[in-house]
């Protein structure tokens, strides 16, 4: 499998474009993911980042006294939807397109 | 002699741009074409000089093409910008238009109808040179009313401010009737009024249309315009109380209007404190606003995501929408029971009508 990924790597184009995440991820209270269905291409200091930056939306809505149980956050083209679980969160990822939709 | 147009084609493929260049120099209008295979020196250009289109390619080495969009888009907010791209995903397509392209082209489309492709290069640059108006532009509403009835036209105005939408009706050159949500006559009249930017189209005449506003044009323009003279410049205390409990028993209704439980805005910091409608607790609500639209922003920034366009949370015992609007931030609380499918439309609603 190793050898696999490192031939793939070395034949890859440079030139590349970072494709949207799909799937679902679980973060822990520390921001650690736990699990992910999200494809092993997609880098997973990404998925940290986004695991932080919902983690950070919980934070701050708890020290505004306004504790949440899901927050959506629409981007042009990536819908973010977490829940909120005992600290840690689940995450769901869906690129969004004009076939999609429209975002509520 | 007019200067040409400046066009900066992108892409890392050397072979290609000169394909472009070749392809571009039959544009009618005779632009300048440039050319550059790295994004970053290509974004050099662009603040070196002024450039009229930029053409670019998604997947490149280093920079993509997205990521050169989205600077473009904050660095140049009036540079026209296409996608000229051999990959063919939907979701590529949708993440350049969510960046604010004006058009994303396939390579190959461009081979097989490159005389279309033109046509559309060509209406970008918009050239001055065939002569005659395109539209009206820097003219406040308060003209287009005025050349309405100087020209004694017949027509119905619709104006469209976001997801506002107001209609003035006109028969030959005199305002018989406006309208703008829910209000009628001349209330709705001086409401529109206060509108600083949107669009408007013409639409036919209704001359069966029941009058609701008697006073002739210019009295209404002259009222109208003190009104908000006063507003703007209360000269009294009783006009600045009269003025602001005007704006406050405003505001409640459209709350109630739209059956949102509170809105809060926050202004940029230092330019104002955050206001707040319904709620008590505006402060603390007002620093989770900003800070949540930075974190979404900032995220997706880092994950290439496209613009944020808004924060739907649900608590305990409330469902708010987070969004920002004319450099502002607002937060509107809504019921539990709140039509999760209309809360967008609603809020957007809300906050155009607060902010004008």
């Amino acid at each position: 499998m190793g050898f696999l990924k490192k031939i793939t790597r070395l034949f890859r184009s440079r030139a590349a474009i970072q494709q949207l995440p799909v799937g679902s991820v679980t973060v822990d209270r520390d921001g650690r993911i736990i699990t992910s269905t999200v494809s092993s291409t997609y880098p997973v200091e990404l998925l940290g980042e986004i695991g932080r930056g919902v983690l950070a939306l919980f934070r701050e809505a708890r020290s505004a006294q306004l504790p949440l149980t899901e927050v959506s956050v629409h981007f042009g083209s990536l819908l973010v939807t977490a829940r909120e679980l005992r600290g840690g969160t689940i995450i769901f990822l869906q690129p969004q397109s004009s076939l999609s939709q429209p975002p509520t | 002699m007019e200067t040409p147009h400046k066009i900066l084609i992108l892409d890392d493929d050397a072979d290609w741009l000169e394909l472009c260049r070749e392809t571009f120099s039959r544009l009618p209008s005779k632009p300048e074409i440039r050319t550059i295979t790295s994004s970053s020196r290509a974004l050099g250009m662009l603040e070196s000089e002024p450039f009229r289109l930029l053409i670019c390619d998604l997947k490149m080495p280093r920079m993509d093409g997205l990521q050169v969009l989205s600077v473009v888009r904050r660095r140049f907010p009036g540079l026209r910008t296409i996608v000229l791209s051999g990959l063919e995903d939907e979701e590529f397509r949708s993440r350049a238009y969510a960046l604010g392209v004006d058009l994303f082209w396939l390579k190959s489309d461009m081979q097989q109808n490159s005389k279309m492709f033109l046509d559309c290069i060509e209406s970008l640059l918009g050239r001055d040179s065939d002569g005659g108006f395109r539209g009206i532009q820097s003219k406040g509403l308060m003209d287009i009313i005025q050349m309405e009835c100087l020209s004694r036209s017949s027509t119905v105005l619709r104006i469209t401010r976001g997801p506002l939408i107001a209609k003035l009706w006109f028969q030959e050159g005199e305002l018989f009737d406006a309208e703008v949500e829910g209000a009628r006559g001349e209330a709705a009249f001086r409401r529109i009024l206060a509108w600083k930017s949107g669009s408007f189209e013409n639409l036919p005449a209704e001359p069966g249309r029941e009058r609701t506003i008697i006073k002739p044009i210019n009295a209404l323009l002259l009222e109208s315009a003190q009104d908000m003279d006063e507003n703007a410049n209360p000269a009294t205390e009783t006009q600045f109380f009269a003025a602001s409990h005007r704006e406050t028993t405003w505001k409640l209704s459209l709350l109630a209007r739209e059956g949102a439980e509170f809105v809060i805005s926050v202004p940029p910091e230092g330019l104002g404190e955050p206001e707040a409608f319904g709620t008590q607790a505006n402060d603390h609500l007002a620093a989770w606003t900003s800070k949540s639209l930075e974190i979404a922003r900032r995220l997706g920034e880092k994950i290439e995501a496209g613009p944020l366009s808004h924060l739907v949370a649900n608590g305990m015992e409330k469902q708010l929408t987070v969004l920002s609007h004319n450099k502002k931030a607002f937060l509107v609380g809504w019921t539990l029971d709140a039509d999760t499918n209309q809360l967008l439309e609603q809020t957007k609603k809300l906050v155009a009508s607060w902010d004008s």
